[in-house]
């Protein structure tokens, strides 16, 4: 009975599919999805300059020269330096080391935090899917913005602390999804043979629902971590995030860019640039990797 | 589909209730104490202790938290939100004033974006693959990636070093003056309306894509359609329901999410006002504006499940 049932299995699909080299599979991903891979080099580029930050940087981020204010980007200093005279390029690279740590810290924490919720939500439904859903909305109706002002005014703006004000708005997106995913997935027919064949309720949720939700979690983990990168900046920007002399990308944005906007644009536009290229190399990746795992848009 | 609005609306009651209890006892946990910031500066040492007491017993603050809450929310129920601790005038009357502008802002930059972004995304979606495609996919996900104070930043560096323009201080009205008013609001609808419009135009490709595989559009196409008509007529149609929720919803956040563009261009909308009142510690003015926001962000929620259930006769609530 039981070789019957391993036998009418169907074979992993890798066995069926030609093998390819490393090399060719990267060829084909470029040539079939050229904007995901675009994105996959930004954010490749992007780690190797928060890694190697140390060997990459010409200067020390922190360290003011008086003697080098304002300088114009020059062979010395490639994007020129700001009011203290620090180097905008050392602290970009420095800075890629923020926007990542808060990225997917945050993200990680709220879609794994949300994706529970939203799980244990589904399974066991009645009262408590009822009290979840409520908390969820409230904190989905909460304005972002009062959430950093409180966590910066009670833990002080630190990087570490503007990563639950990023995280806690991405929780109750999350449970929504995954919550919704899992409510579909309880209402196919497996899931009630398998019950029905005696599984116990952990090796439901375990072994049939939680792989089904692991596709949306990983999609909303990558859709999650450029907005995070883009809420640090924008409240670090306005002074809630990441405190001076912190080489946060928005913070650099903040105040003296704009204050000295005339004398020394490079102080605010390479920060920006930054930003961008980060943000998009992650949504460029991100909807690539949604179009590859949702089943309604595969192989197309 | 009446007991279904009665339950949403009844919904709504204890997430208020969740986001009035929130913001309450958040602004209390905050540190900084408003009696002695309106009496002036923190060394607390110099200020008659008796004062500071007055003080606090002529704002109310000396009761009770719960009582404190109770009241407030006392008021709230009968549209009463207080009146502001630093100024003493109602604060609704103080939002009157904020919040022309903001709702001109929003207004103008989702006019903008919908009328760009429903066509762009439908085209996208139609030549998906093609260079078309690409160009509105890039452009669309820039507007996402994008910060909108840098956008405001570089406008504002652009205008004023090239062009020696600034933009005019005071908010005038469009009633009063309809070329001020577009003077000043062009760049600030720009910078929002481009991000506004990306998210739409990604959310229409995508759904429009969606629809275009659907048996009932391969029907269509047989009975030899024009390309037009099975676009616009059937593809469309149905792909315009989850665009409009995220119309919706974005609104909704637009008008809480508009500090970053207001504090760039230094307008004095609804945005500056929370960030101004948190900063003062004006509980009053932060409460209400939260629950404000919230509402609307409840109702708009609200309005967009229903329109999708006139929209969709195969959507049938319990």
């Amino acid at each position: 009975m039981a070789t019957n049932i391993e036998l009418t299995q169907p074979a992993p699909a890798a066995d069926l599919a030609p093998r390819l080299s490393v090399l060719e599979e990267v060829v084909q991903f470029v040539r079939k999805k050229p904007l995901g891979a675009g994105g996959a080099f930004i954010i490749l580029v992007m780690l190797g300059a928060a890694v190697f930050a140390d060997a990459l940087a010409p200067y020390d981020p922190y360290r003011a020269d008086y003697g080098a204010q304002f300088a114009r980007p020059s062979a010395e200093h490639w994007f020129g330096t700001d009011e203290f005279g620090r180097d905008v390029l050392s602290r970009i690279l420095y800075g890629a080391q923020i926007a990542l740590f808060v990225g997917f810290t945050a993200s990680l924490a709220g879609c794994t935090i949300g994706g529970l919720l939203g799980m244990v939500s589904a399974y066991l439904g009645g009262t408590v899917d009822l009290l979840l859903e409520r908390v969820m909305d409230v904190l989905l109706a909460f304005p972002q913005l009062i959430l950093a002002l409180a966590v910066a005014s009670i833990l002080g703006p630190a990087v570490q602390n503007v990563v639950i004000a990023v995280a806690i708005p991405i929780i109750p997106r999350a449970a929504r999804v995954v919550r919704a995913t899992a409510l579909s997935v309880k209402e196919n027919v497996y899931v009630e043979a398998v019950s029905a064949l005696g599984a116990s309720r952990r090796r439901v949720v375990l072994q049939h629902i939680l792989p089904n939700v692991v596709a949306p979690w990983i999609i909303m983990v990558t859709a999650q971590l450029a907005g995070a990168i883009l809420a640090e900046a924008a409240l670090s920007y306005l002074g809630l995030g990441a405190a001076e002399p912190t080489p946060s990308w928005g913070l650099m944005l903040s105040g003296s860019a704009s204050a000295y906007a005339e004398k020394a644009p490079w102080i605010g536009l390479f920060p920006g640039i930054a930003i961008s290229l980060a943000v998009f190399g992650f949504n460029l990746f991100g909807d690539s990797l949604r179009d590859a795992l949702d089943p309604k848009l595969r192989g197309r | 589909m009446r007991t279904y609005v009665a339950k949403r609306l009844l919904l709504i009651v204890p997430t208020l209730l969740g986001v009035a209890a929130l913001v309450f006892f958040i602004m209390r946990v905050i540190p900084g104490d408003v009696t002695l910031l309106i009496l002036g500066g923190d060394q607390a040492g110099r200020i008659d202790p008796a004062q500071i007491a007055a003080m606090k017993h002529q704002l109310g603050l000396d009761q009770p938290l719960l009582v404190q809450f109770g009241t407030w929310l006392w008021g709230v129920l009968r549209f009463d939100f207080g009146t502001s601790l630093w100024t003493g005038q109602s604060v609704i009357d103080e939002l009157l004033i904020r919040l022309p502008l903001s709702l001109e802002l929003a207004l103008l930059a989702s006019m903008v974006s919908v009328l760009i972004a429903i066509p762009l995304g439908m085209l996208a979606a139609v030549r998906q693959d093609s260079w078309v495609d690409y160009v509105v996919r890039v452009v669309s996900i820039g507007g996402l990636a994008i910060p909108s104070f840098w956008v405001g930043i570089l406008c504002i560096l652009l205008l004023v070093i090239y062009f020696g323009w600034g933009p005019p201080l005071e908010f005038t009205p469009p009633w009063v003056d309809p070329w001020a008013n577009f003077q000043q609001m062009v760049w600030p609808v720009v910078t929002v309306g481009y991000r506004y419009a990306a998210v739409t135009t990604r959310m229409t490709r995508s759904t429009v894509l969606e629809v275009l595989r659907e048996d009932y559009i391969r029907t269509a196409w047989a009975k030899g359609l024009r390309e037009r008509v099975v676009v616009v007529r059937h593809a469309l149609k149905n792909a315009m329901l989850p665009v409009i929720t995220l119309i919706g919803t974005e609104f909704a956040f637009l008008i809480g999410g508009l500090v970053v563009t207001e504090t760039v261009f230094t307008l004095n909308g609804v945005g500056r006002f929370v960030v101004d009142a948190v900063a003062h510690r004006d509980y009053p003015v932060v409460q209400a504006l939260v629950f404000l926001i919230a509402f609307s962000f409840v109702i708009v929620n609200l309005l967009v499940d229903l329109t999708y259930a006139w929209l969709d006769p195969r959507i049938r609530y319990r």
